[in-house]
């Protein structure tokens, strides 16, 4: 589904990510980890089209497509979706009006027809209870006034009702409490199916602890410097970060 | 018509033109309107045409306005006529008592004032003078400040016709009363209307003064508005302006509120060449609710101007502005907020906000919000912006699949939702819920609010462009 290559984004000729690779297949769910300022978030604006970054070289493909051709809004529509770190208050734009809009554009790509107002209303209901949201939260502004625990169940919703092919979701744990984590994790697994993947970016192993991942990498100065399995997570939690930093010191140098 | 003095500055034109025409100009009018213009013409004589040099002028050039040569009536044209013959007012569902005026005179169907059965008195100034002379002298004059402005001097001094309101103490009047100003002239005409609009002791009224052109002509409309809110009254105007970019309107409004008033102003100008809107609210006694909205959406080189001077004059009172503009091309907004908090005035609560969204580089926004306080037990906050949409909200929406175009419109659109959800009137609220829906969108034209006219002529549209942004 989601293959990254040799991938090198600097920020104003800093280098974040260096010879990334990355692949990502349908029904895997994949976590990144790793100290702050190791470029996990980047890594996730790359695949979603932020355009603050330079991409010095290699390839994203998307479902054999060059994902670099692609605008935003175009990677959404084709089924990218990027749960935000810090999700972004929009004042007088109502969840319903936002979403509504963004499933209609979505529609529209794919050559369907959009849905009335009626049939959004059903679907907003419907998503609603998978991720346990409250009702009066998709009249309120969108993340407007919201608290963090309201704002990451706000994303995990939208994701929900847009239903990714792949979802990146930037360190959606942060901030939350344990109650919190647990309606987001569920969300996630609730929308778990053998054709989609999701790739969960997180400091903490906590997360992992209720969304299990097939694999983890560790992310480290801008290079996966170790990937494994979900034992991988649990050794990280044991042993902290220092361990990778040693090894993966090790590896540059040698 | 005079044409005689035509190749005189419009001032000293203006100056003749009354020694010429002043029986005319005097029509019905009481003594003591008769003797405000005389003092009023030497103050207007004094201040002359505003200029670039006063301070709340510096922004907003008159000069080239006042080159046109423009055509003067003075014979009284207030008359019975099928309006609707000409205009529709397509607010759906708006169920409003409602007046036209011509170019400035009262039109009527049946009579030119309507006493309602509950003692409210509404029509021509021009015939109130006459009816009711001891009210009118009651109240005209005593909010406005000629001795300040030369606009305001000059339309008491010439002041023929307009809109005449009187709620008695304790009628809640229930339908909206909607004043509908029309311009409709084949030659550049200059126009004074002057409204009084009185609510007495615990009484209530909605006024909605819609103004329309009819005509790509050059006009210049010199409004003045008196409103009085009584102990206890609750007030609310609206001024409604679609006008085409020929067209220049000033209109000066002056409140005057008494203890315990409440009133709620709105300004929404969609569309207009240049626009001008003065409001001078005198809080004189306690307690009272002061609310002031305002919403511009102008392109291509309109320019538009609000100015506001809030006057708290005695303790206990809330006052409230909230102005937001989107300027597109090379439109011009001003926006001038001044409170004045008096020694006397303890216990003020005054706020005041003005945000702006340039589209362009050329487009160009001043704002000036401004306190003076000299009460020291007071909350007063003011701000202001002028900026673009915020770049992450536009990438957020982005990463849903939702184009730049769309997430622009939606961002736009809740920009000015703030404002139109302060109308408290639903039907007017929706349908300038969907005027500004269609502005935005570059759909609203000045002729889809005549039925007539427009579409004999070819249609003026004014496209917000988005792509800008």
């Amino acid at each position: 589904m989601l293959s990254i290559k040799n991938l090198q984004v600097s920020i104003n000729g800093k280098l974040i990510l260096k010879d990334l690779d990355l692949e990502v297949k349908e029904g895997e769910v994949h976590a990144i980890m790793g100290p702050n300022g190791s470029g996990k978030s980047t890594l996730a604006s790359v695949v979603a089209g932020r355009d603050t970054f330079d991409i010095d070289k290699g390839e994203i493909l998307y479902r054999d497509q060059n994902l670099m051709d692609m605008n935003p809004e175009t990677r959404a529509r084709e089924g990218i979706f990027m749960g935000f770190q810090y999700p972004v208050e929009i004042p007088g734009v109502s969840i319903a009006n936002f979403m509504r809009t963004a499933i209609n554009e979505k529609r529209k790509h794919l050559g369907l027809e959009p849905l009335s107002g009626a049939e959004f209303l059903k679907l907003m209901e419907e998503k609603k209870k998978l991720v346990d949201i409250q009702s009066k939260l998709t009249n309120r502004s969108v993340n407007e006034g919201f608290s963090g625990g309201e704002k990451k169940k706000n994303e995990i919703f939208q994701m929900a009702l847009l239903e990714p092919r792949l979802a990146i979701l930037d360190e959606t744990d942060s901030g939350l409490d344990i109650d919190a984590l647990k309606v987001v994790a569920n969300g996630v697994n609730k929308l778990r199916r053998k054709d989609n993947a999701t790739i969960v970016i997180t400091h903490y192993q906590r997360l992992l602890d209720y969304i299990i991942p097939d694999y983890v990498h560790v992310l480290y100065e801008g290079r996966i410097v170790k990937s494994g399995g979900k034992e991988l997570a649990l050794e990280l939690e044991s042993k902290g970060y220092d361990w990778v930093k040693k090894e993966a010191g090790a590896q540059i140098q040698g | 018509m005079d044409t005689s003095t035509n190749t005189l500055p419009l001032k000293e034109r203006l100056l003749a033109l009354f020694e010429e025409n002043q029986e005319a100009i005097k029509g019905p009018s009481t003594p003591l309107v008769n003797r405000m213009r005389k003092n009023a013409l030497s103050m207007f004589r004094k201040l002359g045409f505003p200029t670039t040099g006063l301070e709340s002028w510096r922004f907003t050039d008159l000069t080239p306005l006042l080159k046109t040569e423009f055509e003067f009536d003075f014979s009284n044209q207030s008359r019975s006529m099928d309006i609707e013959k000409i205009f529709t007012c397509d607010v759906y569902d708006l169920d409003t008592f409602s007046v036209t005026l011509y170019n400035g005179w009262f039109v009527y169907q049946n009579a030119a004032l309507t006493r309602l059965s509950n003692g409210t008195i509404i029509g021509s100034l021009a015939k109130a003078m006459e009816v009711y002379p001891d009210l009118v002298d009651q109240y005209i004059g005593k909010a406005a400040k000629p001795e300040q402005a030369g606009l305001t001097a000059l339309n008491t001094a010439f002041m023929q016709d307009g809109l005449f309101i009187y709620v008695p103490e304790g009628i809640k009047v229930e339908k909206p009363i909607q004043l509908i100003n029309i311009v409709d002239s084949e030659h550049p005409v200059f126009l004074q209307p002057r409204h009084l609009i009185v609510a007495g002791k615990n009484a209530g009224v909605t006024i909605v003064q819609c103004d329309h052109s009819l005509t790509h002509n050059i006009s210049f409309t010199n409004s003045v508005v008196e409103l009085f809110a009584e102990d206890n009254a609750d007030v609310e105007h609206y001024m409604i302006q679609n006008k085409g970019r020929n067209s220049a309107l000033i209109t000066s409004s002056y409140f005057q509120q008494k203890k315990d008033s409440r009133l709620t102003t709105h300004a929404i100008t969609l569309n207009g060449g240049f626009t001008r809107n003065i409001m001078d609210a005198s809080i004189k006694e306690s307690n009272c609710h002061s609310e002031h909205n305002g919403l511009y959406l102008v392109d291509s080189n309109q320019h538009v101007d609000n100015h506001l001077f809030i006057d708290h004059e005695a303790p206990g009172s809330y006052s409230d502005q909230l102005f937001k503009g989107i300027l597109d091309d090379e439109a011009r907004a001003v926006f001038s907020g001044k409170v004045l908090v008096r020694r006397e005035a303890q216990k003020t609560i005054a706020h005041q906000n003005n945000k702006n969204i340039l589209l362009t580089d050329e487009a160009k926004a001043n704002t000036q919000p401004h306190l003076e306080i000299y009460a020291d037990d007071v909350k007063c906050s003011h701000g202001a912006t002028v900026g673009q949409l915020d770049p992450q909200a536009m990438f957020y929406m982005r990463s849903r699949g939702i184009s730049e175009r769309s997430a622009r419109q939606l961002m736009m659109y809740a920009f000015a939702m703030e404002v139109v959800q302060k109308i408290s009137i639903e039907a007017l609220r929706d349908r300038m819920d969907h005027l500004v829906e269609k502005r935005l969108k570059g759909e609203l034209s000045i002729c889809d609010q005549c039925m007539l006219h427009c579409n004999s002529k070819e249609p003026t549209t004014f496209n917000i462009d988005l792509s800008k942004i």
